[in-house]
């Protein structure tokens, strides 16, 4: 167990420094390659070359050896299709390992915090007023924010176990933004609007273009900036309010941070491509059987596990039919067998 | 140094806890609180460790406390150098994470207690003792002046309790740190304690030097069971035990302390 004791605290954290760099490394060597296969796949079939040479003539000058038609799909409907997606599946990875650090629960997810369906619920009624646009997103920005408001709210009202009922107020909020958003399709025109809604909020990233793109980029940037920049305050609300007040960190005030920062991310994602579960869920559970709880490390990984899995589902939901499948079915059907075996192997361990 | 004025603590509209407690516990001393469960122990623990605000009174200390919890749950799955690190936070800002600076503070105080080749085992696989002693060092780390522990050997065998109590006392004496623990067992408080402060469920107390205030009569009167003090000799050093004579007919708990 301890057979290098004095020689240990030198050399282990230097080890550990090589290996995580190898780790990021190779996660950013996947990431980059799963991106030029989905930019590559689809019904219009484009060489791996091409593509390359296609986003590298952006960047150097290079001889234009593609047709027209290849360049538009690259830049135009793939690019920022595959982008959106992979910024989508970062944020969304990123605020789920977060909201089960603050939480203290591997199985929260960024639904857990209303903000999901809060957004849904923003969208929907947009979709349903005036129909499909940019107004949408402003609608999904401030579902979400009413959605966080009101979860704060009833979560104020207790002071005993703030951790439970900010999970339950959660869940009170969500089921009552899936209730009104249930009531919306209900009253939607069958003929025009009801197609849309359910179309969005089952998710997918098919209108993405550059200016949504733009968006959840701004978005999921300022978000994972502040959440990331937090990463050792999130190991320190791990613990508990309490142990963090004895440890001299005032947890009510980062926990608002870190939700708001969370709120902005999840959010933006949604009014891009509707509600995408799991992947907030999942991810941060597979990169923590890697790289463990420090949320130092797992902050990252999760960021960019979560972009390659996202990006790797949207591919294979516009690749593997002639018509296209919404993602969130993808990942749903991806992401529950994970769980369950998630579940499994969290009993198992708690057992021994 | 600790110094309580005036304490007095209740949840609610219940009954006080404790009221008019003033007491002093000098620096670089040792200082143990004994009393039966629901006496209001913990509640002046996390009152002095600012995690709780008190009723009444005021708690006046020097520097901030270092707080060692009892080590019960170990459901973090962070290296046992990662949370002696988590001391460092009150020194870090909200955008900053731990450098090579406070990780050395960290191997220090894991060195202190003697656990720095268990520093890249996980928490939760250690045993009750080694999770106790990380949580000290996670205290030491943070630089107090004032270490607090509520029920630090309670859970732990004989020989742990033994590493504990003389890791208390070393720091006492070598780092000038305030110790200030709270105990099931008077052994724990005339082994090392200088000072010692009794609590009664009737929110009466008594505080003054160990021997003095640990008295066979004092500990029958509280807890209601006869106990006998016994000296042993052994060479030059004299131990004292405190022994529960759980055979004889039992009398009234609570009953009034004699200072």
């Amino acid at each position: 167990m301890g057979s290098a004791i004095s020689g240990s605290a030198a050399s282990l954290p230097s080890r550990s420094e090589r290996s995580f760099a190898l780790l990021y490394f190779a996660l950013a060597a996947g990431l980059i390659l799963v991106l030029l296969w989905a930019i590559a796949s689809g019904r219009y079939q484009i060489p791996f070359g091409t593509v390359l040479s296609i986003i590298v003539s952006h960047l150097v000058a290079v001889k234009a050896t593609w047709t027209t038609t290849e360049a538009v799909v690259v830049e135009t409907v793939r690019l920022p299709r595959v982008l959106a997606a992979a910024i989508a599946g970062a944020g969304l990875s990123l605020c789920g390992a977060v909201l089960q650090a603050i939480f203290r629960n591997p199985l929260v997810g960024p639904q857990t915090i209303g903000a999901s369906s809060g957004a849904a619920l923003g969208g929907v009624i947009v979709i349903f007023l005036v129909g499909f646009g940019p107004l949408v997103q402003i609608g999904a920005f401030g579902g979400a924010a009413l959605a966080l408001v009101a979860v704060l709210a009833l979560h104020r009202s207790d002071n005993l176990s703030p951790i439970l009922t900010l999970v339950l107020a959660g869940v009170v909020v969500s089921a009552f933004c899936t209730a009104l958003v249930g009531l919306v399709t209900y009253l939607a025109d069958p003929e025009t609007t009801l197609q849309v809604i359910v179309f969005w909020l089952l998710g997918s990233f098919a209108p993405s273009t550059w200016l949504h793109c733009g968006l959840i980029a701004v978005c999921t940037a300022v978000a994972a900036a502040v959440l990331i920049g937090m990463r050792w305050r999130v190991n320190v609300l791990s613990l508990g309010d309490e142990e963090a007040r004895t440890l001299g960190v005032n947890p009510g005030r980062d926990r608002l941070i870190l939700l708001a920062a969370a709120c902005l991310a999840i959010s933006s994602q949604v009014a891009v491509s509707g509600t995408i579960g799991w992947v907030g869920l999942i991810i941060p559970n597979l990169a923590r059987m890697i790289v463990g709880a420090d949320n130092r490390q797992l902050l990252p990984v999760s960021t960019f596990l979560g972009a390659i899995f996202l990006v790797a589902a949207d591919t294979l939901a516009r690749s593997l039919t002639p018509a296209e499948i919404p993602v969130g079915i993808i990942t749903a059907l991806i992401g529950t067998p994970i769980f369950a075996l998630l579940l499994r192997r969290t009993t198992r361990s708690g057992a021994a | 140094m600790i110094r309580i004025e005036n304490a007095g603590h209740r949840y609610g509209s219940q009954h006080w806890l404790f009221r008019e407690l003033s007491v002093t516990f000098p620096s670089a001393r040792i200082a143990a609180i004994l009393g039966p469960n629901g006496c209001g122990k913990t509640t002046l623990l996390r009152a002095i460790s600012r995690t709780l605000t008190l009723k009444e009174g005021i708690i006046d200390i020097d520097g901030h406390v270092g707080f060692v919890p009892q080590a019960l749950t170990a459901d973090q799955s962070y290296s046992a150098a990662d949370m002696v690190l988590m001391g460092r936070s009150r020194y870090l800002g909200r955008f900053s994470s731990p450098g090579r600076k406070d990780r050395e503070r960290a191997y220090e105080s894991l060195e202190e207690v003697g656990l720095v080749a268990l520093a890249e085992q996980r928490y939760d696989r250690l045993s009750g003792g080694q999770r106790q002693l990380v949580l000290l060092a996670r205290a030491l780390a943070s630089d107090c002046r004032v270490l607090v522990l509520d029920e630090p050997a309670s859970t732990l065998d004989m020989a742990n309790q033994g590493v504990v109590l003389r890791l208390l006392l070393r720091l006492a004496s070598s780092l000038g740190l305030t110790v200030l623990f709270t105990t099931h067992h008077p052994d724990h408080a005339i082994g090392i304690a200088d000072t010692t402060l009794l609590m009664q469920r009737n929110g009466t107390h008594v505080c003054g030097p160990t021997g003095e205030v640990l008295t066979e009569g004092n500990l029958a009167r509280m807890y209601g069971v006869p106990v006998r003090r016994v000296d042993v000799h052994v060479d030059e050093e004299t131990a004292s035990a405190i022994v529960p004579l759980h055979g004889l007919r039992s009398k009234a708990p609570d009953q009034p302390l004699v200072p």
